[in-house]
C-alpha cells in the first residue's frame, strides 16, 4: 500500500526502547517518563499505520474530492484523543508518585510483602499437612 | 420427568425450614416424596420394559447445542427403582438413626436423590455431567457434616477433589466425544457411534477416568472407605446403593456403542477386575466394619465395571443382576453397621462380641444379607454370581481364562469376608466373654434393613421378575446361542461347580484365618492407595508453594517484564509466520524528518540514563516537541498544534509535583543482572515495535473509512476532517474520552488532597480562601524554587529578609494583577506580571479563535481549552494560586460539570426530534455586517470539550496549589511525618 519509512520506524522502535526501560524502573517519576514516551511511540506508530502521506486533512469535501492527495484522518483523531488522555493519566501518575514520596519520604514501587508472605507459606508451622498423613490403619486382624 | 426431579429438589429446600417445626417428621416427608417418585416409576414400568421409552426435551441454550433431554429407557429405569426405592428404605432408617440435623441431612439426602434420579435420566452428555457434580457436591455436604470433626472434613475434601479432578477428565472426554460425532445425544451418540479412531478411543480413556473415580475403581478407590466417616445413612445410600454405582451406570450406558472400540475391553477389564480382587483382599483385613464393608462395595463395583464393560448380553445381565442384588444386600448391611453401631457404640470387629445372642432378629437380617454377599442360594446374589461365571466362561473374549481365573479369587476373598464380617460382628469370642445386655433396635429403625435383606431373598425366589427388569437392557447386544436368562438354577453346569467351589474356599479361608493372617503379616504390602493421595496432595501443595515463591517474587519490574516479553513473543511468531513481503523500503519520506528523528532518539537515549529529575523531565519535554514536529511533517497539524500544547502542560505540572521532590532519583538498587534484564527487555520490545511498524502498513488490506470522511466532511459544516470526526462522526468517542479526563481530575485533586483536610486544618484553610495571611507555608513552597532539591528548615519558614536586597529590584510597586499581592514581595517580578497582565487577555482570545475555527482550521476544543489553561498558568505561575482563583469567577468543578453536562445535553437534543443521538445541525444566518454565518450544534458540543479541558487544568493547578503548602516530610525517618500523624 505505501512504501515503508525506516526513519520512521526507528523513531517508534527507539521511543519504545526508551520507554519500556524507564517503565522498568522503581521509581514512579521514571515511570511516569516512561508512560509519556510509550505515549508518543504510540501515537506514531497509530500515524505510521494510518497510510500514506499527504496534504492535511483540510477540505471542503463533496464527491470529487482526491482521496489520495490527503493523509488519512481517523488516526489522527485517534492520537489526538490518545495524546489528551496521556495526559490525563501523566497527571494522575504524577499525583500518585507525588502521594508515594508524602507518605514514605521516596516514590520508589517497593517489593509487595503480601506476595512474599504467599511463597513463604511453607516456612509457617500452621500450615505443615505432614500431620495429615493417616495413621497405619493397616492392621491385622482375624 | 423433570418435574419429578424438580418436585424433589423443591421439597428438600424446604425440608430445614419444616425441621423447625415438625422435627424428626421431615425423614417421613422424604421417605414420602421418595415414595411417590417410586410409585410414579412403577407406573411406567411396565410400559417401558415392554419397548417403550419416554423421552422429554426442553430448550436450554440452544445456541450452544444445551438442551434438557431426559430418557426412561430400560437401563435408567432399573437405576430409577434402585435409586427410589433404597431412597425410601434410607429415609425411613435414618430417622432413628440421626438425633441432631433433621433438617440438613433430610434435605440434602433428597437433593442428592433427585439429582441422582435427574444424571440416570439424563440424555445429554453436557447434562449427564452437571448432574454428575451435583451428586459429588452433595456427597461433599452430606460426608462433611455442619461443623464436624477434621477427619469428617478431610474424607469429604478427599472424595471431592478425587471425583471432580476425573470429573473434569470426563468432561473433556465428553466433549471430544460429542464433537467427533457431532451431537450430545447419548441416544443418538449410540445409535450412531462416530467412526473409531485416535479422538474416540482417546475420548472414551477420559470419560472412563471419571467413571472409575467415581465407581472408586483401582487406584482412584481411596476416597471411598475414607468416606466411612460420614454417617452410616449417608454410607448406605451415596456410598453403596446408588452415587457410587454412577461410574458403573456410565459403563452400562456406553457400552453397547462402544465395547468394540480399541483399548475399551482392555482397560475395562483390567481395571474392573484388579478392583475386584484388591478390594476384596484389603477388605480381609479391615477391622472397622464399615471399612470392610466399603472394601467389599469397591471389590463389587469393579466387578460390575466389568461385567458391564465386557460388552456381550450375558455380561450385561449379569452386572445388572449384580447391581439389583448389590443396592439390596450392601444398603441392608450398613444399616445393620449403623444399628450395631447406634445400640453398643462401636463398629469394631475385635471388640464386638456376642452380639447374636443379644440381638437375634438383627443377627438374621445381617445373615440373610449377608448370604446374598456371599453369593448363597437362593438369593439374588447366586443369581449374579452364575451370570457372572457364565459370562466369562463362555463370553468369547480375549484373555477369558484370566479374566475367569480373576473373577474366581475375587469370589473367594468375597466369601471370606463375609464370614469375617458375621462372625466378627454377631459370635461370641473365645477371648471375650458375651457383651452385657443391649437395647434392642426400635422396630421402625430395623424394619428397613430387613425390608432390604428379605427382598434379596424374595428377587432370588421369584427371579422371573429380576429377568424381567434386566433383560431389556441386555437384549441390546445379540444373542450368541441361546440366550442366558437370570435363573435360580440351570442344572449342573460348569458354573454352579465353580460357584459351589468358591463358597467352599472361602469358608476354609475363614477357617484358616489365624495362619492365614500369620502368612500376611510377611507379604510385602501391596502400595497404599491413601497413602499415594495423602502424598500427592502434600507435594501439590509444596509444589504450589514453590511456584509461588519463584514467580510471586512481589517485584513489579519483573512482573512487568513477564507481560512485556509475552507481548514480544506471541505476536512476533505470528508476523514471522505471516510476514507480508516487504515493498520498497525508503529511508525517510522527506529530508525534514531526519533531524526531528535525530532529536527524538537522542532526547529518548537521555531520559532512559538521565538520573537527575529537572533534567529527565526536561528532556522528555524535548521529545514531545520533536515529536510534535513530526506531526507537522506528516501531515497532521491538528495533532501538532495539540501536542505542542499538551507537552507545554505536561511539564508545567510536572515542574510544580517535581520542585518539591528530591532532585535526584532514588539511585537504582538491584544486581547488574537486573539492570541488563531491563535493557534487553527494552531493546527486545523496541526491535519488535520497530518491526511491526515495518510491516503492519503492509497488511492494510483497504484504506477504512478515511475517503469516506473526507467526502462527507462537508455535511458536518466544516472543513477540518480530524476536528469534525472528533466531534460529529466519533463524536461518541470524545464524549467517553472528556469523561475519562474528568474522573482523572477528580483522582488527583483527592490524592493531592487526601490527608491535608485533616492534618492541616490551618494550611488547608488557607488554600480554600486565598486570604494569603499564612505566611510560613507560603515561604516553604517557594523555598525550592531553582530546583536542586534544596529543602527548607525543618521549620518550614524561610526568613524574608533572607533575601538581599539586590534581588528585590523588581519588586512591582504598582497592582498588576489583583492576586499577586499574596506573594511576598521578593518572589515578584514587575516584568513577569506586566507581561502577563498584557499576555493573559490576547491568549484567552486566541484559545477563542481555535475554538470557533476548528471546524475549518486547525484547532477545536481540545486545543482551545489547552490554550485557556495555558493562559491561568502563566498567571499562577506569575502571582500565585490566589490570583487564578480571583480570576476565574467559578470553581474548577462547576466549569468541568458544565462542559461535561453542554456535551451530553448537545448530544441527547435530537433524541427529542426524533433523530439518533449526537446528530449535529446545521444553521445558516445572514448578519448584517458578517454576512452569511453558518453554524453547526458540533460547536455547542466542543464549546462542552473546550469548558471541561479548562476545568480539569485549573483543577489540576488548585491541587497543585494545596499541595505545595503542605509540609514536607521528614526524609529519613522512613515514613513521613504526614503519614506519621494519620488518624
Amino acid at each position: 500500500m505505501r512504501s515503508l519509512d525506516l526513519t520512521m520506524a526507528l523513531v517508534v522502535g527507539g521511543l519504545f526502547t526508551a520507554g519500556v526501560h524507564l517503565l522498568l524502573q522503581r521509581s514512579l517519576m521514571r515511570v511516569v517518563l516512561g508512560i509519556i514516551l510509550l505515549g508518543h511511540g504510540a501515537n506514531l506508530l497509530l500515524l505510521e499505520a494510518g497510510g500514506p502521506l499527504g496534504d492535511p486533512p483540510i477540505t471542503a469535501g463533496g464527491p470529487d474530492v482526491d482521496v489520495s492527495a490527503h493523509s488519512d484522518p481517523l488516526p489522527q483523531a485517534m492520537a489526538l484523543t490518545a495524546i489528551v488522555i496521556t495526559f490525563g493519566v501523566t497527571t494522575f501518575l504524577l499525583a500518585l508518585s507525588h502521594r508515594s514520596w508524602r507518605l514514605t519520604g521516596h516514590d520508589e514501587v517497593q517489593n509487595d510483602p503480601e506476595d512474599r508472605r504467599i511463597g513463604d507459606v511453607a516456612e509457617r508451622a500452621d500450615d505443615d499437612p505432614t500431620p495429615h498423613l493417616p495413621t497405619d490403619d493397616r492392621g491385622d486382624a482375624g | 420427568m423433570l418435574v419429578v426431579v424438580l418436585s424433589q429438589l423443591a421439597c428438600a429446600a424446604v425440608l430445614p425450614a419444616a425441621a423447625r417445626r415438625i422435627g424428626r417428621g421431615v425423614w417421613a416427608v422424604a421417605a414420602l416424596v421418595l415414595a411417590g417418585s417410586l410409585a410414579w416409576l412403577l407406573t411406567r414400568t411396565a410400559s417401558v420394559l415392554d419397548g417403550t421409552t419416554y423421552t422429554e426435551t426442553y430448550a436450554w441454550s440452544p445456541a450452544l447445542g444445551l438442551e434438557i433431554a431426559l430418557r426412561l429407557d430400560p437401563l435408567s429405569l432399573m437405576m430409577a427403582l434402585v435409586v427410589t426405592g433404597v431412597g425410601v428404605a434410607v429415609m425411613t432408617y435414618a430417622a432413628s438413626y440421626h438425633h441432631l440435623g433433621h433438617g440438613r441431612e433430610a434435605g440434602l439426602l433428597l437433593a442428592f436423590a433427585a439429582v441422582m434420579l435427574g444424571l440416570v435420566l439424563a440424555d445429554h452428555l453436557l447434562l449427564l455431567y452437571v448432574f454428575w457434580e451435583l451428586t459429588s457436591v452433595a456427597s461433599f455436604l452430606l460426608i462433611a457434616g455442619r461443623r464436624e470433626g477434621g477427619d469428617r472434613q478431610r474424607a469429604a475434601e478427599q472424595a471431592l477433589l478425587t471425583t471432580v479432578a476425573a470429573g473434569l477428565a470426563m468432561l473433556l472426554g465428553m466433549v471430544m466425544l460429542g464433537q467427533a460425532a457431532g451431537t450430545y445425544r447419548i441416544s443418538a451418540l449410540l445409535a450412531d457411534p462416530p467412526p473409531p479412531g485416535a479422538t474416540v478411543t482417546c475420548a472414551l480413556v477420559l470419560i472412563l477416568v471419571g467413571a472409575f473415580a467415581k465407581s472408586a475403581q483401582f487406584p482412584l478407590h481411596a476416597w471411598l472407605p475414607a468416606a466411612m466417616a460420614a454417617p452410616t445413612s449417608v454410607s448406605a445410600y451415596l456410598h453403596a446403593a446408588t452415587m457410587v454405582k454412577a461410574g458403573v451406570y456410565l459403563v452400562a450406558r456406553l457400552a453397547p456403542g462402544f465395547a468394540e472400540t480399541t483399548g475399551w475391553r482392555p482397560l475395562v477389564l483390567t481395571v474392573g477386575l484388579y478392583t475386584l480382587v484388591v478390594g476384596a483382599w484389603r477388605a480381609l483385613r479391615e477391622t472397622d466394619m464399615k471399612r470392610l464393608l466399603a472394601y467389599g462395595t469397591v471389590s463389587e463395583l469393579g466387578m460390575m465395571i466389568a461385567l458391564f464393560g465386557m460388552g456381550t448380553r450375558t455380561g450385561a445381565l449379569a452386572g445388572a443382576v449384580l447391581l439389583l442384588s448389590h443396592a439390596l444386600f450392601k444398603g441392608a448391611l450398613f444399616m445393620v453397621v449403623g444399628i450395631v453401631d447406634h445400640q453398643t457404640g462401636t463398629r469394631d470387629l475385635r471388640e464386638l462380641s456376642g452380639l447374636g445372642r443379644a440381638l437375634p432378629v438383627l443377627a438374621g437380617v445381617a445373615l440373610l444379607a449377608g448370604a446374598s454377599m456371599a453369593k448363597l442360594p437362593p438369593t439374588i446374589g447366586w443369581i449374579a454370581q452364575d451370570g457372572a461365571l457364565e459370562a466369562m466362561l463362555h463370553g468369547h473374549i480375549t484373555g477369558e481364562a484370566w479374566a475367569t481365573a480373576a473373577l474366581c479369587l475375587g469370589s473367594v476373598f468375597t466369601v471370606t469376608y463375609t464370614a469375617r464380617f458375621l462372625q466378627g460382628g454377631f459370635a461370641v469370642k473365645r477371648d471375650r466373654g458375651p457383651s452385657g445386655a443391649v437395647e434392642a433396635p426400635r422396630p421402625l429403625f430395623l424394619a428397613p434393613a430387613a425390608a432390604l435383606a428379605v427382598l434379596g431373598l424374595v428377587a432370588g425366589v421369584g427371579y422371573p421378575a429380576v429377568d424381567a427388569l434386566t433383560a431389556p437392557y441386555a437384549d441390546r447386544y445379540p444373542a450368541t446361542g441361546k440366550p442366558f436368562h437370570a435363573e435360580l438354577w440351570h442344572g449342573w453346569t460348569l458354573g454352579v461347580w465353580l460357584a459351589l467351589l468358591i463358597v467352599v474356599l472361602g469358608l476354609a479361608l475363614h477357617a484358616a484365618r489365624r495362619p492365614f493372617s500369620r502368612l500376611l503379616r510377611r507379604l510385602p504390602r501391596l502400595p497404599d492407595a491413601e497413602w499415594c493421595y495423602r502424598r500427592t496432595m502434600v507435594a501439590l501443595h509444596h509444589g504450589a508453594v514453590v511456584l509461588t515463591r519463584y514467580t510471586q517474587v512481589g517485584s513489579l519490574p519483573l512482573y512487568l517484564s513477564a507481560i512485556l516479553i509475552t507481548v514480544v513473543l506471541l505476536p512476533s511468531i505470528a508476523v514471522l509466520h505471516e510476514m507480508p513481503p516487504l515493498h520498497e523500503i525508503r529511508a525517510w519520506w522527506t529530508p525534514a524528518e531526519l533531524p526531528l528523528a535525530l532529536t527524538v532518539l537522542i532526547a529518548a537515549a537521555g531520559a532512559a540514563v538521565i538520573k537527575h529529575r529537572l533534567a529527565a523531565v526536561l528532556v522528555t519535554g524535548a521529545v514531545g516537541y520533536a515529536v510534535a514536529g513530526l506531526f507537522v511533517v506528516q501531515g497532521a497539524p491538528d495533532l501538532a498544534l495539540t501536542q505542542f500544547l499538551v507537552e507545554s502542560l505536561t511539564l508545567v505540572v510536572v515542574v510544580l509535583v517535581l520542585r518539591r521532590m528530591p532532585s535526584r532519583f532514588t539511585p537504582a538498587s538491584g544486581t547488574a543482572l537486573g539492570r541488563w534484564t531491563r535493557a534487553a527487555v527494552a531493546v527486545l520490545v523496541g526491535v519488535f515495535v520497530a518491526g511491526f511498524a515495518l510491516t503492519a502498513p503492509q497488511g492494510r488490506q483497504n484504506a477504512g473509512p478515511a475517503g469516506e470522511y473526507l467526502r462527507r466532511v462537508g455535511e458536518t459544516g466544516g472543513q477540518n476532517v480530524v476536528n469534525a470526526i472528533i466531534v460529529d462522526f466519533r463524536a461518541l468517542d470524545t464524549m467517553g474520552e472528556i469523561a475519562v479526563l474528568m474522573v482523572t481530575a477528580l483522582g488527583v485533586i483527592s490524592l493531592i488532597r487526601l490527608g491535608t483536610r485533616q492534618d492541616e486544618p490551618r494550611q488547608d484553610a488557607s488554600a480554600q480562601d486565598g486570604d494569603g495571611k499564612d505566611r510560613s507555608a507560603r515561604d516553604e513552597a517557594a523555598g525550592d524554587e531553582d530546583g536542586t532539591g534544596r529543602r527548607p528548615g525543618p521549620d518550614g519558614a524561610a526568613d524574608p529578609s533572607d533575601f538581599p536586597a539586590a534581588a528585590r529590584w523588581d519588586e512591582p510597586r504598582e497592582h498588576w494583577l489583583p492576586g499577586s499581592t499574596d506573594l511576598l514581595g521578593a518572589e515578584r517580578s514587575v516584568l513577569m506580571e506586566v507581561v502577563t497582565r498584557l499576555l493573559f487577555p490576547s491568549i484567552l482570545v486566541v484559545s477563542l479563535f481555535l475554538l470557533l475555527s476548528g471546524h475549518y482550521r486547525p484547532g477545536g476544543g481540545f486545543a482551545g481549552g489547552l490554550v485557556a489553561g495555558q493562559a491561568y498558568i502563566l498567571r499562577y505561575v506569575v502571582a500565585g494560586a490566589g490570583d487564578v482563583e480571583r480570576a476565574v469567577p467559578l470553581r474548577p468543578g462547576h466549569l468541568i460539570g458544565t462542559g461535561l453536562t453542554l456535551a451530553a445535553v448537545t448530544g441527547l437534543t435530537p433524541l427529542a426530534f426524533g433523530r439518533p443521538p449526537l446528530t449535529s445541525t446545521l444553521w445558516t444566518w445572514h448578519l448584517p455586517v458578517l454576512g452569511q454565518v453558518k453554524s453547526s450544534s458540533s460547536l455547542v458540543f466542543d464549546i462542552g470539550v473546550y469548558l471541561l479541558i479548562l476545568g480539569v487544568i485549573l483543577t489540576l493547578l488548585s491541587a497543585a496549589g494545596t499541595s505545595l503548602r503542605a509540609p514536607v516530610p521528614q526524609l529519613g525517618t522512613g515514613t513521613g511525618t504526614v503519614g506519621g500523624r494519620r488518624p
